[in-house]
């Protein structure tokens, strides 16, 4: 089993992310410069949070033109395990491997803050270590998280199961309250439909460690490696 | 004289500083050489007003790796191999002008002067004054600089731990901007900012130089303003993309051990960073202004050489390796190019290509005239110091009603709509994030931990520089130990008005000796900073702003606390007193004196000894796990302490302790050196046997627990209220 870890440049969670796989679940993770044109050695393929090439146009919107998306598309359409975190989940958009878009918080205001996520479908490979209903508290860190999609994919999207993390009440209850971004139907995380891709807004690499007041992450990055270890 | 006042003028250069350059230089200098003086003299660059002042500085310590004179900042010993660097510098003119710039690249020039130096930036934090926010002005300053902070710190990926936002009138139109941050390296990867030997290549890496910034060290940070429009071209524009790349570029250029020496381009650009670099190596350098890259075409060598253009870097290597080093400059996609080198001539040769443009000894540049100005005691301190507090009368509303106000005034109020802007997760070190007294992050690979905390009263190095520099280093440190680590060593910023003015110049001698008594007494070496002068708007200068920003050490991360009350029934004890005091003194400078009876006054005061005593018996309590929370006694006294403890921890208080005398000294009093903590019951025991042993005065406030904060006769309010009012917020 081996995972990846992107790094493009203007991405900071890249080490985030490398340290959780390597230190909290000893598996066998790399960096892969957004230049690598080869991702056939890896099973699970990571982009993480930051700001690659500045999103200075929009998020994701450079960063999709990488020489390292061309076989991330490959990658995953072979079946391959994408997980998008943050800026990755902008990418993926962008890239149209996930569907719908993050525009700006609804509030215009960058946001750092935890929250709680109610996991909404089970049966994937990113959420199996999940109670159904189960909500987790994992931090957010962005101003452009507010997620949206047109009426047509949101239905297909919510009656395929396609959405995994809901901002939610810390009893599992929806709320505008609860919602830090204006994401549609608080939406947080989404895969695709084919079950590989998954993209989230917070980020589960900063909550895997209980002295940095939380461990929640560990239910998401630990799914990723049951699933693995059973397919190997 | 070949110049005329109005050139001069621009340049901050006094006629008489004029005739000192053509005295030493032995010929007129001509315009380019002219700016170079200009820059490298002025106060920014130069520190005419505050150097004789900064020797005071305690830089004497055994964890002191390098001296902070050495270097951009002193290095300090961690332990296992690894060192922190960390300094704090000012951005108050440009942010007056235009404040999200002004902020953004404060924030891009400070992180620049720590990995210069070879180490990765592992937190930022920061200290913000404004003026009333009721002022539309004021509000936009605030919005702007916070803007700032959050766009350009959170692209770079370097948490922002802390800080602290105070109003005061007298920062209307004259924010401050403070912005620190630390490093950790490997004590062996140390850069240094020097030129290295004479042959050695210069290496531009980062962004191509254009027409910003021109004139900001000298015009900008060096004189007070008044037009301010007029001065907007001085101020840069910051890209933190780029200083995201450039960070990752320069640390692999750093570790890759192909380079001799690494400096910023910050204030005065091209022409401080290669003539430090060369006094700092002790050689000459020649820069050849045609290969430098420009973002502009038709750009003079004297723009080129004053630009302030952000996000650029000066290396200097040896000729063999110079081609390893660009090729990890290119891999990263960063512009780099060889613009001169190193020579061994003493000289600073400014050339376009064979003709010779500027020709200047390094020495004399970097030699500005010092001004020692006789102080004149300010005539308002007498009056102030001596008020008779007495006067002020036991306010008619009730106590409740006091907290209740206090806790939603602009500077007691919850910062969270702020540092909720700002990741202070990311590097995922974050143990007690932004909120709390003083912060703290994890190094990975140790057990250890670093916090931090900056920290200024304004109000009270007013009324008492000297008492008001000793109480900012005092409360920096506090808060430190109220994580449970242990204060090693401090940076400050100095923010003042025009030191010319002998009662300005009073306010800066004065404070600085306290800042300096205290650092000596607490043995924390200051490793570096930043002065700030001209600080005012129409004639009138601000508080004398003391900034501290201490750091501290814990070997142990996993034991600490923060501010908030944990569980039913611990024990509340206050360190540092054996009474809820009542005696008027108190008073002075506090928070309620100015919000209920519209008045600053009265003399602070601090006891160095009992603080340290203090500090060390908090820190060891948390080190031997005996506390369950420590919460710093200070703005808003000892009922506002309380009930932050409350708020935060979402539990009620029952205070036991006597009360006597005025309610409004005991509850909103400021006396110095008290910690509010929390205690298992079963350790209280323990805990008063350590406070006989260390001599620490200790009082029992009550007990955590129920819903409502209560103190017989005095306060009863349910801690959702206070919540309340406390989360109104800024």
């Amino acid at each position: 089993m081996k995972f990846g870890v992107v790094v493009f440049p203007g991405t900071w969670s890249e080490v985030d992310c490398y340290t959780v796989l390597d230190e909290v679940f000893n598996v066998s993770v790399e960096y892969v410069w957004h230049k690598e044109t080869d991702l056939s050695t890896y099973d699970c393929i990571i982009l993480p949070g930051g700001f690659s090439y500045g999103d200075y146009l929009r998020c994701g919107a450079i960063a999709r033109f990488s020489p390292v998306m061309e076989s991330l598309i490959k990658f995953a359409r072979s079946g391959g395990l994408v997980f998008g975190i943050c800026n990755g989940f902008q990418i993926l958009c962008e890239a149209g491997l996930l569907p719908g878009v993050l525009v700006r918080n609804d509030h215009l205001e960058f946001r750092c803050q935890w929250t709680d996520l109610r996991v909404d479908n089970i049966s994937t490979p990113f959420s199996a270590r999940a109670n159904p209903g189960q909500v987790i508290s994992v931090p957010i860190s962005h101003g452009e998280g507010n997620y949206f999609a047109p009426h047509e994919t949101l239905r297909e999207i919510e009656n395929n199961g396609q959405v995994i993390f809901r901002y939610s009440a810390p009893n599992g209850d929806m709320a505008i309250v609860n919602n830090p971004n204006g994401s549609i139907n608080n939406i947080a995380g989404v895969i695709n439909q084919e079950g590989n891709v998954l993209g989230m807004m917070p980020h589960p690499e900063r909550c895997c460690d209980s002295l940095l007041g939380g461990t929640d992450g560990k239910l998401i990055f630990g799914s990723v490696v049951d699933y693995l270890w059973k397919k190997t | 004289m070949a110049f005329d006042k109005d050139v001069l003028d621009e340049l901050a250069i006094s006629p008489a500083e004029y005739e000192l350059i053509i005295k030493r230089l032995g010929r007129e200098p001509n315009h380019l050489e002219l700016g170079l003086f200009g820059s490298l003299w002025s106060e920014h660059c130069g520190y005419k007003h505050s150097k004789p002042l900064l020797k005071l500085f305690a830089s004497d310590n055994p964890r002191l790796l390098v001296n902070p004179g050495e270097e951009n900042a002193g290095v300090i010993d961690i332990g296992d191999g690894y060192a922190i660097v960390f300094k704090i510098e000012s951005h108050n003119h440009p942010s007056a002008i235009e404040p999200y710039q002004g902020a953004a690249t404060g924030i891009g020039g400070i992180v620049r002067d720590i990995f210069a130096m070879g180490a990765r930036p592992i937190a930022l934090l920061n200290s913000l004054r404004f003026g009333p926010l009721s002022h539309e002005r004021n509000k936009y300053l605030f919005d702007g600089v916070v803007s700032g902070i959050s766009g350009y710190g959170n692209c770079i990926g370097v948490p922002n731990i802390g800080g602290e936002v105070v109003f005061a009138e007298c920062y209307s139109g004259n924010p401050l901007v403070n912005a620190m941050c630390i490093g950790l390296l490997r004590v062996d990867e140390l850069v240094k900012a020097t030129s290295g030997s004479s042959g050695n290549l210069l290496i531009l890496a980062g962004s191509g130089t254009g027409k910003d910034g021109i004139h900001g060290a000298s015009g900008l940070a060096s004189r007070s303003f008044e037009y301010e429009r007029e001065l907007r071209p001085t101020v840069q524009v910051g890209n933190p993309f780029l200083e995201k790349i450039l960070i990752e570029s320069c640390l692999e250029v750093a570790k890759s051990g192909k380079i001799d020496g690494m400096q910023d381009l910050g204030a005065a650009g091209l022409t401080s960073a290669s003539v430090e670099c060369a006094a700092s190596g002790l050689t000459g350098i020649e820069i050849d202004i045609d290969l430098v890259p420009r973002r502009d075409d038709d750009m003079s060598p004297y723009e080129v050489m004053l630009s302030e253009t952000q996000e650029r870097m000066l290396i200097s290597v040896k000729p063999e390796n110079a081609e390893s080093v660009k090729e990890i400059f290119d891999r990263w996609d960063i512009d780099n190019s060889v613009i001169g080198k190193v020579t061994a001539t003493n000289s600073v040769h400014i050339v376009s290509g064979t003709q010779l443009l500027a020709d200047l000894p390094v020495g004399l540049l970097t030699d500005p005239p010092q001004y020692v100005i006789d102080s004149v005691t300010p005539p308002y301190l007498e009056q102030l110091q001596n008020y008779d507090l007495n006067n002020i009368n036991v306010p008619d509303t009730s106590p409740n009603m006091v907290l209740m106000r206090l806790l939603s005034t602009s500077n007691l109020t919850c910062r969270q709509s702020v540092y909720q802007r700002y990741d202070h997760q990311v590097q995922t070190n974050t143990v007690i994030p932004p909120g709390s007294d003083g912060s703290l992050i994890r190094i990975k690979g140790t057990e250890k931990g670093i916090a931090a905390s900056t920290d200024g009263n304004g109000r009270l190095a007013y009324l008492d520089p000297y008492v008001g520099g000793q109480i900012a280093v005092a409360e920096a440190c506090r808060n430190v130990s109220c994580t449970g680590a242990e204060p090693i060593a401090l940076t400050n910023c100095l923010n003042f008005g025009n030191p010319e003015k002998p009662e300005v110049y009073f306010q800066l001698e004065n404070c600085v000796k306290g800042m300096a008594d205290a650092s000596t007494k607490f043995s924390t070496p200051v490793i570096s900073g930043n002065v700030s002068l001209y600080n005012e708007t129409q004639n009138t200068p601000i508080y004398p702003t003391p900034v501290v920003g201490a750091v501290g050490l814990t070997e142990n991360v996993r034991n600490y606390v923060d501010m908030s009350f944990k569980n039913d029934d611990d024990v509340v004890l206050l360190l540092g007193a054996s009474e809820v005091v009542c005696d008027v003194d108190y008073l002075a400078g506090s928070e309620y004196l100015e919000i209920f009876h519209d008045l600053i006054a009265g003399q602070p005061s601090i006891d160095l000894e009992k603080e340290i005593s203090v500090q060390k018996l908090c820190r060891d309590l948390i080190q031997y796990d005996l506390l369950k929370s420590a919460h710093d006694c200070s703005e808003g006294g000892l009922a506002i302490a309380i009930a932050e403890s409350c708020i935060k921890g979402e539990i009620g208080f029952k205070g036991e302790f006597e009360t006597r005398g005025r309610w409004d000294v005991q509850l909103f009093g400021e006396q110095q050196s008290r910690i509010v903590i929390s205690v298992k019951k079963g350790n209280v025991a323990e805990v008063m046997r350590f406070c006989t042993d260390y001599q620490v005065e200790v009082l029992n406030l009550g007990k955590v627990g129920g819903e409502r904060l209560y103190v017989p006769e005095l306060l009863d309010v349910s801690v959702a209220e206070i919540s309340e009012a406390w989360m109104v917020g800024v």
